[in-house]
């Protein structure tokens, strides 16, 4: 089965700035994919090729294995949330949901009947007949998202839809779209800066960097796995620790960092100096010596955070982060310890 | 002290831009037939006059008819350009715009002479089209400025918002772009009419003594015979200017609360 959506070496240039370098994504239909990236990463352009709204310098765009490369917007059957909502000033919330169904040329009566239900849907019945100024940020989402909504697109394009509001709303509107993704069986295209709620919503995140895809994958594997030191930073907090490859074999490697030897999970070849990145969560901080994997360490600083504290260890040149749950005892500064953890849970970055 | 001094200049200004206009209009009310003070007594017989009189009926009659077809001309016009120089494909756009704007700046004697000349020989000098090309050319300007800003206060994610719901561009047109820039015409087009209103110098070259409207029966009223009809004729103006300028303010701020979305 093909891709429902796919971009084929697709390029976008602004004058001599490469916005989109050379781009090949697929998207399946029902799934939901975040595009992530900090600001200036080209997740946005690629939103606004695949809505119409920008044209690709050269490759092509298909949707159901039909180029649309060169498709008007108004033929292209998305439904798109903007981050300012872009509701219609003038028109009523109930005639902005409406606008997609007349424009669909949808009888009169039906057209009452859907808006009714699909208001209904998100609770906003008793606010139908105010203009967007008179309602709040929350709510002017909800009317974007039951006005892209409405009309049955193919695809719902988000463009940091939840950027302008406060944290607690945000993480509600984030479980009401997951929900309402899940319900309806959509297809998603998601643009956030924001890597939690990628983790939170998404089937899938591609991780964007200068135009360039750095790794798309199942958040777990984004996270767990980063391909790259981008990722790597970019998604989480992680410990970066430099290191030679000494033997090298299938999906895993020995890495002598300082004076230890570490096994460790990714594909390289013997010799190379790498980077191995390792989340504060997964170090594991004994007394004992360990059998394998594990660095003698000082505990340098301790902070608290409440419902864990934040250990910075030194092991000679070394200095680790390591997450500690208020269970695993308290961690005087000065202490030695033992730091140890799984070799797939310390991974080989590629760049 | 110096926010003293302030003060009275201010007032100071304000009185002498203001007096001349509230001097005139009490002879609007005498019952002599000198434009002159003191008033020996109320009457309202030069309003009757105004009112009565060919040649004053008819330039009232003239500024209307004229007024309105420039209002009607500049309004499309401008907004037509307005609606061009927003394109951002357009080359030259800070050119044209200020080609556009440049009636505003243009001594009025210089534009009266090249419009004669102009509409002598398209056979139009001293006939109502011509006339009224020659005013809506001055007003075009207000209405591309009031229209522009109008444009300029509208969110382009809003018109993408309505291409990406189904709508083709003439529609997004029709039923967002025009809708939110409405204010704005109608705000350009009262103060076309307003400048059309009272214009006379452009008027003075290229209308008959058919196409003779309310400013310039005015003018040369002044200069024939001083009649307090002609401060008749400035109150009518003065309030009907007023009126339009109420019209307008009212619905600049209608257009701020409407495009004012958190």
């Amino acid at each position: 089965m093909g891709a429902f959506i796919a971009f084929q070496d697709v390029t976008k240039n602004f004058g001599a700035v490469t916005v989109v370098d050379r781009l090949d994504l697929q998207i399946a239909k029902g799934e939901f994919l975040s595009l992530l990236g900090p600001s200036g990463s080209g997740k946005t352009t690629i939103l606004m090729m695949l809505a119409g709204f920008e044209r690709p310098t050269s490759g092509a765009i298909l949707l159901a294995d039909k180029p649309i490369t060169h498709l008007p917007p108004h033929r292209r059957q998305m439904g798109v949330v903007f981050q300012n909502y872009a509701l219609f000033p003038h028109m009523t919330v109930a005639e902005n949901v409406a606008f997609p169904l007349e424009m669909q040329r949808v009888p009169r009566a039906e057209i009452t009947r859907r808006v009714e239900r699909a208001l209904d849907m998100v609770r906003l019945s008793p606010l139908k007949d105010r203009k967007p100024s008179q309602l709040s940020g929350g709510q002017q989402q909800r009317v974007a998202l039951t006005r892209a909504l409405v009309f049955e697109p193919d695809v719902i394009l988000m463009d940091e839809p939840l950027g302008a509001l406060d944290k607690q709303l945000r993480e509600h509107m984030q479980l009401e779209i997951r929900d309402l993704h899940r319900r309806l069986g959509l297809t998603i295209v998601f643009v956030t800066h924001d890597q939690s709620e990628a983790l939170t919503m998404s089937d899938r995140i591609a991780v964007f960097n200068a135009g360039k895809v750095e790794q798309i994958d199942t958040p777990q594997a984004v996270y767990d796995r980063p391909r790259t030191r981008f990722v790597a930073e970019f998604i989480g907090e992680t410990n970066l620790v430099e290191g030679k490859v000494v033997e090298a074999g299938a999906q895993q490697a020995v890495v002598r960092v300082g004076e230890t030897a570490l096994n460790v999970s990714g594909e390289v070849s013997p010799g190379r100096d790498v980077s191995l990145s390792l989340r504060p969560e997964r170090i594991r901080l004994g007394k004992e010596p360990a059998a394998a994997n594990a660095l003698n360490v000082t505990v340098a600083d301790c902070i608290y955070h409440g419902d864990h504290m934040r250990l910075v260890l030194k092991s000679g040149t070394i200095e680790l982060v390591a997450r500690a749950e208020r269970l695993a005892g308290d961690w005087a500064v000065g202490t030695e310890a033992v730091a140890s953890f799984d070799p797939q849970d310390c991974t080989v970055l590629a760049s | 002290m110096l926010r003293a001094l302030q003060i009275v200049f201010g007032i100071l200004v304000v009185a002498f831009l203001i007096l001349p206009i509230i001097a005139i209009l009490p002879l609007a009310f005498t019952s002599s037939v000198f434009l002159t003070y003191p008033i020996p007594a109320y009457s309202l017989r030069w309003f009757e006059e105004l009112v009565s009189a060919d040649v004053w009926r008819l330039s009232i009659v003239n500024s209307l008819i004229i007024g309105g077809g420039a209002t009607v001309l500049s309004t499309v016009l401008g907004t037509l350009a307005a609606l061009g120089l927003r394109a951002s494909s357009l080359p030259f756009a800070g050119l044209l715009r200020t080609l556009f704007l440049l009636p505003m700046v243009v001594p009025a004697v210089v534009l009266g002479v090249g419009m004669q000349i102009f509409l002598v020989r398209l056979g139009l000098a001293s006939t109502y089209p011509g006339v009224i090309i020659a005013h809506a050319v001055l007003c075009v300007p207000f209405v591309v400025v009031s229209v522009s800003a109008a444009l300029q206060g509208i969110d382009p994610a809003v018109e993408k918002a309505a291409m990406s719901l189904g709508a083709p561009p003439v529609t997004v047109f029709r039923r967002v772009t025009l809708p939110l820039a409405v204010p704005g015409v109608v705000s350009g087009a009262v103060f076309a009419f307003a400048t059309s209103l009272d214009e006379v110098v452009i008027t003075l070259f290229v209308a008959g003594p058919n196409q003779r409207t309310l400013a310039r029966q005015m003018f040369s009223s002044i200069r024939e015979n001083i009649s307090p009809t002609v401060a008749a004729a400035a109150l009518l103006l003065i309030v009907g200017t007023l009126c339009l300028a109420a019209l307008a303010a009212l619905l600049r701020r209608r257009e701020k609360r409407a495009v004012a979305v958190p």
